[in-house]
């Protein structure tokens, strides 16, 4: 009786690629982001921050600024409503800094003005005495002594994760072939497009409207309330333009300032950071130190691992607990290894902090168990892809945690396609533009040298670790004009993945309409957790699909009741019989009634990992991407071209080809940018390089073309089948580029992002 | 400060600029026109490409009085008639727009692009662009988006 429904192909439903809803108010400029928001009797919020990593505020004089003509506040910790500290896993950071500023940065003190240059004078007006004190920098050493080096209460270590299995000493002793090495990671942002920003709007009932672009409005409602005093349903948080997360949005960044500004002044106000205060408003990836021997039999097959990973997360907790975790339980990444020990642990320094981006701890493991792959395949003799392929899981196998993969993972096959894959052409050199350096090239290519390299990465979909892990949807269908329309409403970010587009295909497959109207995400209804961990499409778009079934199986319901058939389907708007054929139109079924249902959707519980041997059920899916990279470089210049780059990627269900290849292709070009450009530059715990002229991204200059070869293993457990894509392909491609040049050079080029003197050193 | 400027065809006067105030504050905070995008406010990201009487510019690096008398024309000013330019359809349609920030600058850029040139090579298409910053995408549908703008411009 509740057989699905089918949009008719090319109808938009699942499967078709249509276009996005919001996409001609994006290619109009009428799309609202949030850094776009004004309202009559607006003013403009500032932050004070922090030029100094570590230090005591001995004195804050605000006087000065609130004389200026034009300021209208000025706020400091002394004027925050509730509790004085907030953060995504435990609420270590200060709202605003009281006695000690623990990073380069931290906000002391906010302004509202009628201009924003008004605000930002009255900012050089607040006169601070500062005692600066000696920060702590040094990652490995807080790891080695954390006593020694704690920049807070909590203390020096977020989280230690071991790995134990088997045992790694006798395997010590049997193994052939041992190869080792160290590797680091840079810290890399997230630079995202559009500035943290948003609108804060006081309500008459004392509460506060907030309209700001974020990953996770319950989550940041959550925070928010607490620090105002508010209890959470005065808080009513509307979901703004996002201009791209990439994770720097999970954590909150102007939302209680511009909160506290707006309940202080009685008057609306916005806040909008600049590129520099951006790169200073928000987490980045942690940085890593890790050290890696792996021991095999002579023909290849891994015998251990011995691993000890050191992340920086900076002086706040954010979510070093989970990275740590993650880098933990995908420390030797998708192959078969008897014996492991590993060692993760996450630390407090007075470094930028860190926190989620795409990839999520499972980025820096990547890049080093890779790097290893390579190094074990040229001890023994094979091929890159030969090594992996001899020790890739399958369903059935393992991984690290002891977890058993208990759905496809066709790590093997997929190796074999990308090596099937044709390579590119030789450049051709008469066009300078096609060789390293682009037009800035001063030779005639006499010093460049192609080099192939591989990258296999896996990552977990959704959260892990036990976290109970769910999204809700509520889903209306009623008669619009004569015609069935659907109106499909959550609390989910569409950060630009395409997930407005996706539910609207949901909504159309699972209802038979094609008519669907997606509600703006707020906290009118319920939690649908981040837009983060390649989780939407399956969480939420599980959600989508439960509450489209639920409104479905009554409708059919009504219908059965009125014609006495219970061997009913709804097709194209239309209620149809098996046996008779099409019965009644949905709208005669409706009438002037509408359906509505809300539900929760959760994923299989997974569990915690065991704090000694690291050994759980941690992870709900896993998702795999391979990457294959060809590079021209000039090992004279220490230049670098990327001339291709090739993925196969699994993942499970295609449910829109358009929006899923722009994920790979955006999610590829992330992982470029780590291998050979993007890194904040820090020396004494400064940040030496706070702008898109110093911080550099890859251009369409920078970025080759892309092969894809998408494969469908469909997950049993996942809606549709699907498996989550977004991330995956910021794991392979980094070591998969890396692996290129060092081909092309002989480097070892243990280091992210590999520099020109790297290459010519 | 007064300023006196044609934007997207229609004659604007607008009073108590501060000096200091770029083209793109201008646009964004005082005309009501946020479609120019504020990525970095440094020239290094092409998000508030304009047209400056015919030139594309980085409306952020413009001061507001350098526009007085000209006429600017921005991403609002491309549909005409309420139509989308062939360059805004295929953006759309290619799956070029992901969060859309760079969006504008890039239609304007490549609205430029072909103006100029009516059939770029990929090699043309990365050199024009190279100046504007996508963060999602990677590149290859707002590749892809080009070479359809520009076949639809040919039959048009």
């Amino acid at each position: 009786m509740t057989s699905p429904a089918k949009a008719a192909p090319g109808r938009g439903g699942v499967g078709d690629s249509p276009v996005r809803p919001d996409g001609t108010l994006k290619v109009t400029g009428e799309f609202a982001y949030a850094s776009d928001l004004w309202t009559d009797g607006m003013l403009w919020g500032a932050t004070l921050r922090s030029p100094h990593p570590r230090a005591r505020v001995r004195a804050l004089d605000t006087a000065p600024a609130l004389a200026r003509p034009g300021v209208h506040a000025v706020l400091t910790h002394e004027d925050v409503p509730g509790r004085p500290v907030f953060g995504l896993d435990h609420p270590d950071q200060p709202v605003l800094a009281s006695d000690e500023v623990r990073y380069q940065g931290e906000p002391v003190a906010l302004v509202a003005a009628d201009h924003p240059e008004t605000a930002r004078r009255a900012l050089a007006d607040i006169a601070v005495e500062w005692e600066v004190l000696e920060p702590v920098t040094d990652a490995r050493a807080v790891a080695a002594d954390p006593d020694a080096h704690r920049v807070q209460e909590r203390g020096g270590i977020v989280r230690r994760q071991p790995i134990r299995v088997g045992d790694v000493p006798a395997a010590k002793q049997a193994a052939e072939v041992v190869v080792s090495g160290e590797f680091e990671v840079g810290i890399q942002d997230q630079a995202f497009l559009g500035p943290e920003s948003g609108l804060a709007v006081p309500a008459d009932d004392g509460g506060v409207d907030l309209y700001v672009s974020t990953q996770w409005i319950h989550k940041d409602v959550a925070q928010i309330a607490p620090c105002l005093g508010l209890p959470e349903d005065k808080i009513r948080m509307t979901m703004a333009g996002v201009g791209g997360a990439f994770g720097g949005r999970e954590d909150l960044s102007m939302q209680i300032h511009a909160a506290m500004l707006a309940l202080r002044t009685g008057r609306p106000v916005k806040m909008s950071y600049n590129r520099q205060e951006s790169f200073f408003g928000h987490v980045h990836r942690h940085p890593a130190w890790m050290r890696y021997e792996y021991g095999a039999s002579g023909d290849g097959r891994l015998l251990y691992a011995d691993v000890e990973i050191v992340l920086d997360g900076g002086a706040y907790t954010s979510s070093t607990e989970n990275v740590t975790g993650n880098a933990a339980s995908l420390g030797v990444g998708p192959y078969e290894i008897p014996n492991i020990a590993i060692d993760a642990v996450g630390v407090y320094t007075n470094n930028p902090p860190c926190g989620a981006m795409r990839g999520f701890g499972a980025v820096q493991a990547c890049f080093a168990y890779e790097s290893m792959m390579d190094r074990l395949a040229a001890a023994c003799g094979l091929t890159p892809v030969e090594v992996r392929r001899r020790n890739a899981v399958s369903q059935g196998s393992r991984m690290a945690t002891g977890q058993v993969i208990d759905s496809p993972a066709p790590l093997a096959a997929m190796l074999e396609r990308v090596d099937a894959m044709p390579p590119p052409p030789a450049a051709d050199a008469s066009d300078l533009r096609n060789l390293p350096g682009g037009v800035a090239q001063t030779t005639h290519g006499e010093g460049v040298v192609r080099g192939v390299g591989y990258g296999v990465g896996i990552k977990n979909i959704c959260f892990s670790e036990g976290f109970d892990d769910y999204s809700t949807a509520r889903v209306r269908l009623e008669v619009i004009g004569g015609e069935p329309a659907a109106l499909v409403h959550t609390a989910a970010a569409e950060v630009g993945q395409g997930l407005v587009t996706l539910k609207a295909q949901i909504a159309r497959t699972e209802l038979g309409v094609d008519r669907v109207t997606i509600a703006p995400a707020d906290n009118a209804v319920g939690d649908a957790g981040s837009s983060s961990a390649s989780r939407q499409s399956y969480m939420t778009g599980g959600a989508v699909k439960a509450a489209c079934e639920a409104v479905r199986a009554e409708l059919l319901a009504r219908a059965a009741r009125r014609t006495g058939r219970d061997d009913l389907s709804v097709s194209g708007g239309v209620v149809v019989s098996r046996a008779a054929g099409a019965v009644a139109s949905v709208a005669e079924i409706l009438g002037d009634d509408a359906i509505e249902e809300t539900r929760e959707y959760h994923h299989r519980r997974t569990t915690a990992l065991d704090p000694v041997t690291g050994q759980g059920d941690s992870h709900t899916q896993l998702a795999l991407c391979v990457h294959r990279a060809v590079v021209d470089v000039d090992v004279e210049l220490g230049l670098v071209k990327v001339v291709e780059l090739a993925a196969v990627q699994d993942v499970g269900k295609i449910m829109n080809r358009l929006s899923l290849e722009g994920q790979i292709h955006g999610g590829t070009a992330q992982g470029l940018g780590l291998a050979v450009m993007e890194e904040i530059v820090v020396s004494g715990g400064v940040v030496r390089n706070p702008s898109f002229t110093d911080y550099l991204i890859p251009t369409i200059l920078d970025m080759p073309p892309m092969r894809l070869d998408i494969l469908e293993y469909p997950d049993p457990n996942a809606p549709y089948g699907l498996r989550g894509a977004g991330e995956p392909p910021t794991l392979s491609s980094t070591p998969a580029i890396v692996a290129a040049i060092r081909d092309a050079t002989g480097k070892a080029l243990t280091r992210v992002p590999v520099r020109p003197e790297h290459i010519v050193g | 400060m007064r300023v006196n400027v044609t934007v997207n065809g229609s004659a604007e006067t607008v009073d108590d600029v501060w000096e200091g105030e770029s083209l793109l504050y201008l646009l964004r905070e005082r005309m009501g026109l946020p479609g120019s995008k504020n990525a970095c406010e440094q020239g290094e990201c092409g998000s508030c490409t304009v047209y400056l009487d015919d030139v594309p510019v980085c409306a952020c690096l413009v001061a507001a009085g350098q526009a007085e008398g000209r006429r600017v024309r921005t991403v609002e000013g491309l549909a005409e008639g309420g139509r989308l330019d062939p360059v805004q359809e295929a953006f759309v349609e290619a799956g070029a727009v992901q969060c859309g920030f760079c969006t504008p600058g890039l239609v304007v850029q490549t609205h430029a692009l072909i103006a100029r040139d009516p059939d770029p090579s990929d090699a043309d298409i990365r050199e024009a662009l190279a100046g504007n910053l996508c963060r999602c995408t990677g590149y290859e549908k707002i590749l892809d988006a080009v070479r359809l703008a520009a076949r639809r411009k040919a039959t048009a």
